[in-house]
């Protein structure tokens, strides 16, 4: 396999991975959870280095799980005191926890590969040198296997556990009543965030992998009804950023993880302007629609009312319009249009009459006031 | 006797300060019950405490004569329709079948016949329609008979509903009405929490009246009295006498 397919192989696992937990972060109103906890892997990460000498062991692993739980448990502690907010909390918790790592790095590790750009940034483009071979055959890029590894179980974890992940998500006291655990369930789901952050780390580093955690989903969430498919499109968009973010990266000669970041925020808001029923356009359109049939409305019930008396010759001119109803213009105008396309009102020079048509509609609008 | 509901000593605190102190609540079978009080007086903390939700500082609650952990089956919840987030991507039926997920247990999923369990209690909400509508788009009086219908698939002998009336209309609240003196007649047992003191005597035949500690629960024609009231809403005096004088035409 080329080094090109295989960084982008990578990155679209890299991608997947964490699009998975996010989308329950999502959900639960919880993605600045994502940010504290890729930062707080950090101290795990250096005290698991420190023990034990090698960047690669699984301790490492385990080491950020624990600096993952840690966090999300001071959190629990800190907005239990009742003295503070979640949000705050969380604002307190990570910087704490991350600067002991930065220091930790800086004070006993600084003639090691873990400086704070690796950290913050990763490097994607280096993920084909750094291979696993066992008895002389090469497995492949160990950045692929881990994260290969820590896909199949968010995967397994989110199908076996489907169902009570979507209560806990939706109606959490509905979960204890029933005998569901949700701080158990909570925490496991908290500990996979930090394993998918700490093996995303390597690939992207520690800050966009909160936007692979969190945009995708986010994204999703603006296009989909149900919770299965938002985990799908979720996937898919997810993929579709690590894909177009490494042809971009490769044809600005950038960074490859900051291209991926950005095409996951650039998609967001493509999605977020343009989704089909939540989208701002879509939401804009319906407004504006809406505006133009309330006039339409008001206009015909406004011909009706002085239809027939002496002052109609007045009151349904175009130009009163505007005068007497405080409409502008263009609204007066789109109004009128719309009227004459629906066979409601007639036009004579200034003057508008209505059609029987419009009478109709003109009594069934009064009815339903 | 066998109590539906047996509260004894109950006391629940947020660090030092009691929410429950030392409640006393024996519900009978069979009844229709309304706790009500005023606010911060401890309804929600109750309901919780007796659904293993939170845990109290002393005191025991058994339904049926045994610790609610040993009757999850039994019992069904109707939480606050605020306490959850009804943009969740989701629909009305799937909803309803989660009531259904306590029977399924861990790692089972709901099948056809949980569909249909769901469906038959939908409609009993007169809800069947909208099965398929994404809960987003429901009316307040919507989610409220959603709820209801997830508490009813559970097909339990005592039901805690918190505040079911919050925000319905009127023709809503009378159908909700009707729904909860058909689970009595059923011989369930309902305790809700309630608001509006006026209906109290017209919807439900116990009461309890609450304010951190318990100022009197039993039939309405015996414990729902002006002294009660008084006792339970402290100065709210004016409103209490409205109440009476409303009762007493």
């Amino acid at each position: 396999m080329s080094a090109s397919l295989e960084i982008q192989l990578i990155a679209v696992v890299v991608a997947v991975t964490c699009a998975l937990p996010g989308v329950f972060l999502v959900l639960q109103r919880m993605s600045m959870m994502s940010d504290a906890i890729s930062h707080a892997i950090l101290p795990g990460i250096v005290i698991a280095f420190f023990i034990t000498g090698n960047l690669s062991s699984p301790w490492i692993i385990l080491g950020a799980a624990a600096g993952g739980l840690l966090t999300v448990a001071l959190v629990e502690v800190l907005r239990k005191t009742g003295l503070l907010k979640e949000d705050a909390a969380i604002g307190i918790v990570f910087p704490a926890l991350f600067s002991v790592g930065v220091i930790l790095i800086a004070q006993y590790a600084g003639d090691v590969h873990l400086d704070i750009d690796a950290v913050l940034l990763g490097e994607l483009a280096f993920a084909p040198f750094d291979r696993i071979t066992m008895g002389g055959m090469d497995l492949g890029p160990r950045a692929l296997l881990v994260m290969g590894v820590i896909l199949v179980v968010n995967v397994v974890f989110i199908s076996v556990f489907f169902k009570e992940l979507k209560l806990i998500s939706f109606d959490r006291a509905l979960a204890g009543a029933l005998g569901f655990a949700p701080a158990l369930l909570h925490y496991v789901l908290m500990g996979l965030v930090s394993v998918t952050a700490v093996g995303a780390f390597d690939a992207v580093g520690s800050i966009l992998v909160v936007a692979l955690m969190v945009a995708p989903p986010a994204s999703a969430y603006l296009l989909t009804d149900g919770l299965k498919p938002m985990i799908v499109v979720s996937v898919v968009i997810g993929a579709v950023s690590a894909v177009a973010g490494y042809w971009v990266a490769h044809w600005l000669d950038a960074s490859i993880a900051g291209a991926m970041a950005s095409m996951s925020g650039v998609l967001f808001l493509s999605i977020l302007i343009l989704a089909p029923h939540r989208g701002l356009w879509s939401v804009q359109k319906r407004r504006s629609n809406q505006a133009l049939l309330f006039g339409r409305k008001m206009l015909v019930i406004h011909l009706y009312n002085h239809e027939g008396l002496p002052e109609a010759q007045h009151e349904c001119r175009m130009d009163h319009l505007e005068d007497h109803l405080r409409w502008d213009h263009a609204f007066a105008s789109r109004a009128i249009r719309s009227s004459l396309q629906n066979d409601y009102i007639l036009q004579q020079g200034p003057h508008l009459s209505l059609t029987e048509t419009g009478r109709k509609y003109a009594r069934s609008s009064l009815v339903e006031l | 006797m066998d109590y539906a509901i047996d509260i004894r000593d109950l006391t629940v605190a947020y660090r030092e300060k009691p929410v429950l102190w030392d409640v006393d609540l024996q519900v009978p079978p069979g009844v229709l019950i309304a706790i009500v009080g005023p606010n911060g007086a401890g309804k929600t903390s109750l309901i919780k405490s007796s659904l293993g939700l939170i845990k109290p500082a002393a005191g025991s609650v058994l339904i049926h004569g045994r610790p609610y952990s040993e009757q999850r089956s039994t019992v069904a919840y109707v939480p606050q329709r605020g306490s959850v987030d009804w943009d969740f991507p989701t629909n009305v039926l799937d909803v309803v079948t989660m009531g259904l997920y306590g029977r399924l247990g861990w790692f089972k999923r709901p099948g056809k016949s949980e569909r249909i369990e769901a469906l038959k209690s939908l409609a009993q909400v007169g809800m069947e329609e909208y099965a398929t509508r994404q809960i987003s788009q429901l009316s307040g009086g919507q989610q409220q008979r959603v709820f209801l219908a997830r508490a009813l698939v559970q097909d339990a002998n005592v039901y805690f509903m918190d505040e079911p009336f919050q925000g319905v209309d009127a023709t809503t609240e009378r159908a909700i009405v009707e729904l909860l003196q058909n689970l009595r007649k059923q011989g369930k047992t309902v305790a809700v929490v309630h608001h509006d003191l006026q209906t109290v005597p017209e919807y439900f035949d116990h009461v309890m009246l609450l304010n951190v500690r318990r100022i009197a629960s039993g039939p309405v024609e015996e414990v729902f009295t002006e002294d009660n009231l008084r006792t339970t809403y402290g100065g709210r005096v004016a409103f209490v006498s409205a109440l009476s004088a409303a009762r007493k035409q």
